[in-house]
């Protein structure tokens, strides 16, 4: 027995390593529990190294920009960078949203605005495995960071955080093929499964043919996944496609098209609205300026005068009447004298006599009798000075 | 041995020697070359392909010559790169513990100092590397990778290339005995 393993040892030691590696596999996998010791021995032997080689590398980098390489071309592209950027920020306050180049500031500024509690980190490691779309940032429990987090930028979300370290923590980037967070499109609130593919881009699941996403359309976070609050930018849709059983929806995402140097973990996510879809490219209707108050006058004579119905001299008629006997319709239980009706075609007349000692011309009686012309008048001869100033406005357009 | 000779094969496996190294080269050059995984195609992105703890994992096999010493290196250098990713530990140390068994086995048959076998070595682990990993992630997770044959064949020739240069590169850290 004894000569046997001495002639098959390191076979039999391959197979006990290979077989104790496959039991902590079934281990992890049959309980879905982690062995957090392992990583958390190799995280933070890593961290170390990778923050030095950080810093060194900042260094290093600032350096060969400000020293090696025009010194005042650089100074004078960040001054322009910055004024960019500050005209970025006017514009992104205004709707809410946040897309700019210089990262720091647009960070801190968002952060600033932002309802929801967010803690900046800096990336300081990528994953290990060649397809591996994780990310490490120099946050850890001991800043408060805990696993589910989201993790996003002005631009857009970039991922959650998947473990925590106490000095670092594990982010799974939304690329990542096992990434999956609600999403509502802008438009039409089509609400969906935003997925990585391993790829740049990702896909929007589970959106029904018959539901209307158009491509150039934006992907917000909808809050159902209680991970990412609602309202934040995930993506743009790059092309539609029909397919079985769901659309095939191709998103660009925008939280991490500009690289990742900082990002901000959601500590306490506050839901908020989608914005608006932007219509700057479509022509806007400007109404034509309201027709001043003598225009509206006179085009009210003007129909008053050229067409009252019978019913509206009748009614004038009987308003005379009721004037000059001290009586208001509507009020008191004594009906005024209608026996003795003025003639219909004196009756504005009459009413004019009464208001003025000159005697007036029968056409220019509304005009000038009522200081608050009846309704029943006014409302008809004010939609005809309205349709005539659109009509004049239409015409003039044109 | 000729470090350029025209022969492949050892006639011997008295001829095979085993090249010995320090225990701080043989801490640090590992924990480069996954610092470097981590680190380095965060702003290289291209770079991804390069399996920098798999090449490090092959060459001190190959040239320690001991299959016990490749099987442990393996698997301690797998199970630190499993812990930086989000998969369960094992999955890369079970292929790397396989990738430095076999790699300290054929190194007793041939001249492991050929820069041809070497980069033949490379592109064959890499290939197997890569295969053996899709392999398990099916059949331990159930996961649907997608089989890439074309660009690992490509990326197993850069790998070589790569290779090459880093096994010259290591070979200036050998202690002299």
């Amino acid at each position: 027995m004894e000569s046997f393993l001495n002639r098959y040892r390191n076979i039999t030691v391959l197979l006990l390593v290979i077989f104790g590696q496959l039991l902590l596999l079934a281990v992890q996998v049959k309980s879905d529990r982690n062995v957090p010791v392992i990583r958390v021995w190799t995280v933070t032997a890593i961290t170390p190294f990778a923050r030095v080689l950080e810093a060194v590398r900042g260094g290093g980098t600032g350096f060969f920009r400000n020293y090696i390489l025009l010194h005042n071309a650089d100074a004078e592209n960040r001054r322009l960078r910055d004024q960019v950027d500050r005209l970025k920020m006017d514009n992104i306050f205004l709707r809410d949203q946040l897309n700019t180049a210089d990262r720091a500031r647009a960070l801190a500024l968002f952060q600033q605005h932002t309802q929801s509690k967010t803690l900046a980190a800096i990336v300081i490691a990528s994953g290990a495995g060649v397809n591996s779309k994780v990310v490490f940032v120099d946050r850890g429990s001991v800043s408060g960071v805990e696993r589910g987090m989201a993790v996003v930028t002005p631009d857009g979300i970039v991922g959650k955080v998947v473990a925590v370290y106490p000095t670092a923590s594990q982010v799974l980037l939304m690329t990542d093929a096992d990434f999956a967070a609600g999403v509502i499109s802008q438009k039409g609130g089509v609400r969906g499964t935003f997925k990585g593919q391993g790829s740049p881009m990702g896909n929007v699941d589970y959106i029904s043919n018959s539901e209307k996403v158009e491509a150039g359309e934006w992907f917000y976070t909808s809050g159902d996944d209680r991970i990412f609050p609602r309202g934040f930018p995930v993506g743009m849709v790059k092309s539609v496609h029909p397919g079985s059983p769901f659309q095939e929806i191709l998103v660009e995402p925008s939280g991490i098209e500009h690289g990742l140097d900082e990002v901000l973990i959601v500590v306490e996510g506050v839901h908020r609205e989608i914005p608006p879809v932007e219509n700057a490219n479509q022509p806007v209707y400007i109404a034509p300026p309201p027709p001043d108050a003598a225009a509206v006058r006179e085009a009210a004579a003007a129909a008053a005068g050229s067409a009252p119905t019978e019913a509206d001299k009748l009614r004038s008629v009987y308003k005379a009447a009721g004037e000059a006997q001290g009586h208001r319709y509507g009020e008191g239980y004594k009906p005024p004298d209608l026996v003795k009706l003025p003639a219909p075609g004196s009756a504005p007349a009459a009413n004019a006599a009464a208001a003025s000692p000159s005697p007036a011309a029968p056409g220019a009686a509304p005009a000038t009798a009522p200081a608050t012309p009846p309704a029943a008048k006014t409302v008809p001869n004010e939609r005809l000075a309205n349709q005539a100033a659109g009509a004049q406005s239409g015409t003039s357009g044109h | 041995m000729d470090y350029s000779g025209g022969r492949v094969l050892l006639s011997s496996q008295r001829e095979g020697q085993s090249t010995h190294y320090s225990p701080r080269v043989l801490i640090l050059v590992p924990l480069a070359a996954i610092l470097f995984q981590v680190y380095v195609p965060q702003f290289f992105e291209f770079l991804h392909f390069l399996e920098l703890p798999m090449l490090v994992v092959v060459y001190f096999a190959l040239m320690r010559r001991s299959q016990l010493g490749g099987l442990f290196l393996g698997a301690l250098v797998g199970i630190a790169q499993d812990s930086l990713t989000i998969k369960p530990l094992g999955m890369y140390g079970i292929v790397k513990t396989l990738v430095g068994y076999f790699a300290a086995s054929v190194s007793v048959r041939f001249d492991v100092e050929h820069s041809i076998i070497r980069g033949m070595l490379c592109f064959f682990f890499y290939l197997f590397h890569q295969c053996l990993y899709w392999v398990m992630e099916r059949a331990l997770l159930g996961h649907q990778p997608p089989f890439e044959m074309q660009s690992w064949l490509v990326q197993g020739g850069l790998n070589a290339v790569v290779g090459l240069a880093l096994f010259h590169f290591l070979d200036k850290l050998r202690s002299s005995v």
